[in-house]
C-alpha cells in the first residue's frame, strides 16, 4: 500500500516545496495564519462588548465559534488557488504532459495534488485557529465547547477538500488559468451558500443539526472526490475544454442515443426504449426503496405531530383544491390538467436538482410524494377510515403514477452516476449527453404517457371510488 | 537497457484510429519500427502526429485498432509501456522554480530511481548536452535550447528502449541541434528505436531509416527515404557533362536510359535501376565517342518527395 501511495508523495511533496518558494501564496497563508486571528480576536471583544450591553449574550456567545469558522475558512479558500494553478496552470504550461508520460497511475497524480493542494492551507488554517483560541483565552474570553470545536474542525477540514475536488472536476473542462478562474464561481458560489447555511444554524445554536451538514458535506465531498478520481485521466487532462460549446455535436449525440437508429415508434419502443431499461435496474430498485422510506418518514411525521385530517372526505378535499386554485367549481379535465402539469414540474425540478447534485437531491419529488401519500394514509387511519377506503383514493391513479415518478426519478439517479464512473471509450460530456438521452427516453416513452393517464385518472375516477367506498 | 532481436518490431501499430467526439484525427494507421531503427514521422501541423504519438505512449486511449511498444499493448499494459519509453513532447515545459538537479532526481523518482541513482545517470547526459555547468541553475533562467535539452536528458534518464520524440531540435541553435542529432545517432548504435516527429526534412533525410508520411490522420508513406524519393519523384536522375557542346544526342540510348533534357554540353537522363544501367550507358557513351568531363546524380531532398506527395494527395491520390 505505501509503495502505490509514494509516487503520489513525491508528486504531493514537489508541489508543496514549489508553494513554498512563491511569494504570491506564502505571504496570504503567513497573514491569515498570524495576522488575521488578532484582528478577529479583537472583533470578537468589541462584539462581545457591544452585544452585552444590550443584553443580547446569546447573540455575543454565539459569535465566538462563528468567527473561529471564519479564521479556520479564510486560509483554506487559498486552496481552491492553489488547485487549479496546480491542475490547470500545469495543463497550461505543458508540463503536465512530461508527467503523464511517467508510469505514474491516475489516482497516483490525482491523491499527489490533492494532497498538496489541501495539506499546506489545511495546517495554516490549523494554526489561524489556534491562535484564535489562545487570543481568546489571554483577553479572558469563554471558548467554544469540545463538541463544537470538533465540528468546526471537521466541517474546515472537509470543505477544503470539498473545494480542491470541486477545483478538480473544474480543471478537467479547462485548458488556461482563466477558463478555470471563471469556471471556479461554480464552486465559489455554493461554498458560500454553505458557509451562511452552516452560519445560520451557528446561530440557531442547533448542534446536532450542524453534525447532519457536517454529514452532508462529506456525502458531498466524498462524491466530488469520486467524480475527480474517475475522470481524472489522461486522456481528459490532455485538450478537453469547453471553451466553445459545441451544439450541433451535443445535439448529434443526443439524437443518436434517443432515436438509437430506429425507424418507426413501434421500433423505437421495441427495440431501443425497452431494451435499454434493464439498464435502470439498480436505480429503480433504489428509487423503489427510497419510495418505501417516503412512505415511512410521512407516517411518522403524522405520529410525531398533529395533522388536522378534517379534509379527509371528498367533500373536504374538492373545496381545498378550489380554495387551492381560486376556483369556483372544478372542471375535472382542467384539474387533470392540473394535476398532469404539477407532476412534470415536480419531475423537471427533480431532474436539476440532481444534475446539480450527482443524482441526490434528485429523489426529494419522490421522496416528498410518497411521504406526503403515506402521512396522508395515516391521518386517514387515526381519521378511523378503513383500509379500503385510504387504498381507494390512492391507489387507482397512483399504480400509474408511482411506477412513473420512480422510472423518472431511477433515471435522474442514473445521470449522476454517469458523472461519477467513467465510461470505457466516452468522455464526461459524450457520457452525460448519452445518460441525458436516456432520462428523455424514459420520459417520453414511459412517464409523460403514464402520466397523462394517471392525471385523468386522479380526476375522473378516483373521486368516485372514493366516494364510492366513503359511503 | 532491454533490447529486441534484430529486425523484430519495437513499435507495431495496427490500424491505429482516433476520434475526439466528432474529428477523425488519425485514421486507421499502421506503423512497424524495427528494433535500433530511427523512423521519421513527417506531416504537417494537424496532420495527426502528436495524437499519435501520445496514442503510442499511452496517455490517448487508441478508439480503434492496437499498437504494441517495446513488447507492451498500449491500452492493456500502460504503465509498461510509460516505463519503457521516453518522451520529448512538443510542449516540454519545465518547472521553473526548481534546478536542474532537483527536475532530474523528481522525475528520476518518478521512475524509481534514487536521488544518486538519478545523478550517476543524468551526469553524462549532461555532460554531453553542455548542461553540466547548469546544474544548479533554476530552470525559468534557462533559454529555449537548454529547456530542449533538459527535457531529452529527462527522457533519457530511465535508459529506456523506445524513444518518442517531438521536435527534438526546434528552437535550438545549429551547434545544439547538431549535438541533438548526434545524440540521436549514438542512440541508434545503442540498439534504441527511435520514432520521431519533425517538420525539419533535412533533419529527417539525415536520420531516418524509415520515413512515414502522414496526412490528414492516414500514413501516406512508409519506406526507407530512398525509396520513398524513388516512389514519389521517379528513377533517379543523372547529369552528364561533355568537353563539347553536341546539336544534337545520339539515337538508341540504353535500355532504363531516358533523355530528360539537353542543353548543349550538358544532359539530363532518368535512369532506372543504375547499378546494373550504368555501366551500360557509359559503355555506350565511350562507343559513341562522347567526351565526358563528368556523370553524376542529381540530388534529390526528401523535401521534394514530401511537397510532391502532399500535393498529389490533395489532389486525390494516395499511395499505398
Amino acid at each position: 500500500m505505501l509503495d502505490a501511495v509514494r509516487p503520489a508523495l513525491i508528486i504531493a511533496r514537489r508541489e508543496v516545496r514549489d508553494q513554498f518558494r512563491d511569494w504570491r501564496i506564502i505571504f496570504p497563508i503567513i497573514g491569515l495564519t498570524l495576522v488575521f486571528p488578532f484582528i478577529m480576536n479583537w472583533t470578537a471583544q468589541q462584539m462581545l462588548g457591544f452585544t452585552r450591553e444590550y443584553g443580547a449574550t446569546i447573540v455575543a456567545d454565539r459569535l465566538v465559534p462563528f468567527l473561529l469558522m471564519v479564521v479556520g475558512f479564510f486560509p483554506i479558500s487559498v486552496s481552491l488557488v492553489i488547485a487549479l494553478e496546480s491542475f490547470v496552470g500545469e495543463k497550461e504550461r505543458g508540463s503536465i504532459e512530461p508527467l503523464l508520460n511517467t508510469p505514474l497511475k491516475d489516482w497516483q497524480l490525482y491523491l499527489g495534488k490533492l494532497l498538496s493542494s489541501t495539506v499546506p492551507p489545511l495546517v495554516s488554517s490549523y494554526l489561524g485557529m489556534i491562535v484564535y483560541l489562545a487570543g481568546l483565552m489571554i483577553r479572558r474570553i469563554t471558548i467554544p465547547e469540545g463538541g463544537m470545536l470538533v465540528q468546526i474542525v471537521v466541517l474546515t477540514t472537509v470543505q477544503a477538500v470539498m473545494m480542491v475536488a470541486g477545483a478538480v472536476a473544474v480543471s478537467l473542462q479547462a485548458t488556461s488559468v482563466r477558463s478555470a478562474n471563471l469556471l471556479s464561481s461554480f464552486i465559489i458560489i455554493p461554498t458560500a451558500f454553505l458557509i451562511q447555511w452552516e452560519a445560520l444554524v451557528m446561530f440557531w445554536g442547533n448542534q446536532n443539526l450542524l453534525w447532519w451538514v457536517i454529514v452532508a458535506v462529506v456525502i458531498l465531498t466524498f462524491l466530488l472526490v469520486r467524480v475527480g478520481v474517475a475522470h481524472f485521466q489522461r486522456e481528459e487532462l490532455l485538450g478537453r475544454d469547453i471553451d466553445v460549446l459545441k451544439l450541433p455535436w451535443i445535439w448529434g449525440v443526443f439524437r443518436r442515443n434517443f432515436t438509437g437508429h430506429a425507424r418507426s415508434v413501434g421500433d423505437w419502443y421495441r427495440q431501443v426504449l425497452l431494451r435499454s431499461l434493464p439498464r435502470l435496474t439498480l436505480p429503480v430498485l433504489l428509487s423503489a426503496g427510497l419510495a418505501l422510506a417516503g412512505i415511512w418518514a410521512g407516517i411518522n411525521l403524522v405520529d410525531r405531530f398533529i395533522v388536522p385530517t378534517s379534509s379527509s372526505t371528498p367533500e373536504k378535499f374538492r373545496e381545498s383544491l378550489m380554495q387551492l386554485f381560486g376556483a369556483d367549481s372544478i372542471n375535472q379535465w382542467s384539474l387533470a390538467r392540473m394535476i398532469f402539469f404539477q407532476n412534470i414540474r415536480a419531475l423537471l425540478i427533480g431532474m436539476l436538482l440532481g444534475v446539480c447534485s450527482f443524482g441526490v437531491l434528485g429523489v426529494l419529488p419522490l421522496f416528498t410524494t410518497m411521504g406526503l401519500a403515506g402521512a396522508l394514509g395515516r391521518a386517514m387511519v387515526i381519521k378511523g377510515l378503513s383500509l379500503g377506503t385510504i387504498l381507494s383514493s390512492l391507489l387507482p391513479h397512483g399504480v400509474l403514477e408511482i411506477p412513473a415518478v420512480i422510472l423518472a426519478t431511477a433515471a435522474v439517479l442514473q445521470l449522476g452516476a454517469v458523472l461519477l464512473t467513467p465510461t470505457p471509450g466516452q468522455t464526461i460530456g459524450e457520457a452525460w449527453v448519452a445518460a441525458l438521452a436516456e432520462w428523455s427516453r424514459v420520459m417520453v416513452g414511459i412517464v409523460i404517457p403514464l402520466l397523462i393517464l394517471a392525471a385523468l385518472v386522479e380526476a375522473l375516477l378516483t373521486p368516485h371510488i372514493a366516494l364510492f367506498f366513503l359511503q | 537497457m532491454r533490447g529486441f532481436p534484430d529486425g523484430e518490431s519495437m513499435i507495431v501499430a495496427e490500424e491505429l484510429t482516433k476520434i475526439f467526439d466528432d474529428f477523425l484525427a488519425v485514421d486507421r494507421i499502421s506503423l512497424f519500427v524495427p528494433s535500433g531503427k530511427v523512423m521519421v514521422l513527417l506531416g504537417k501541423n494537424g496532420a495527426g502526429k502528436t495524437t499519435t504519438v501520445r496514442m503510442l505512449t499511452s496517455i490517448l486511449r487508441p478508439s480503434s485498432g492496437s499498437a504494441r511498444v517495446a513488447g507492451f499493448d498500449v491500452v492493456k499494459q500502460a504503465e509498461k509501456v510509460r516505463a519503457s519509453v521516453g518522451v520529448l513532447t512538443e510542449h516540454h515545459g519545465l518547472y521553473g522554480r526548481m534546478n536542474t538537479e532537483e527536475y532530474l532526481q523528481f522525475f528520476g523518482s518518478l521512475y524509481g530511481l534514487s536521488a544518486r541513482e538519478s545523478m550517476q545517470r543524468a551526469v553524462p547526459l549532461l555532460e554531453r548536452f553542455d548542461l553540466q555547468v547548469a546544474r544548479k541553475k533554476r530552470l525559468s533562467e534557462f533559454s529555449k535550447g537548454m529547456r530542449q535539452k533538459l527535457a531529452l536528458v529527462r527522457a533519457l534518464l530511465h535508459d529506456p528502449p523506445v524513444l518518442l520524440l517531438d521536435e527534438p531540435t526546434s528552437a535550438m541553435d545549429p551547434e545544439s541541434a547538431r549535438s541533438v542529432r548526434d545524440a540521436i545517432v549514438q542512440l541508434r548504435k545503442q540498439g534504441r528505436t527511435v520514432l520521431l516527429c519533425t517538420h525539419n526534412l533535412a533533419e529527417a533525410e539525415e536520420l531516418a531509416d524509415l520515413v512515414a508520411i502522414i496526412h490528414g490522420g492516414r500514413i501516406l508513406i512508409q519506406e526507407t527515404p530512398e525509396k520513398v524519393k524513388e516512389i514519389l519523384l521517379g528513377a533517379p536522375e543523372f547529369e552528364v557533362k561533355l568537353a563539347r557542346p553536341l546539336d544534337a544526342w545520339p539515337s538508341g540510348l540504353p535500355a532504363g536510359v531516358t533523355l530528360r533534357e539537353s542543353d548543349g554540353d550538358r544532359a539530363r537522363f532518368y535512369i532506372e535501376s543504375p547499378a546494373q544501367t550504368n555501366p551500360h550507358f557509359l559503355r555506350w557513351m565511350l562507343e559513341q565517342h562522347l567526351e565526358v568531363i563528368s556523370f553524376q546524380e542529381v540530388p534529390r531532398s526528401l523535401e521534394q518527395a514530401f511537397l510532391e506527395l502532399v500535393k498529389e494527395r490533395e489532389s486525390g491520390e494516395v499511395y499505398a
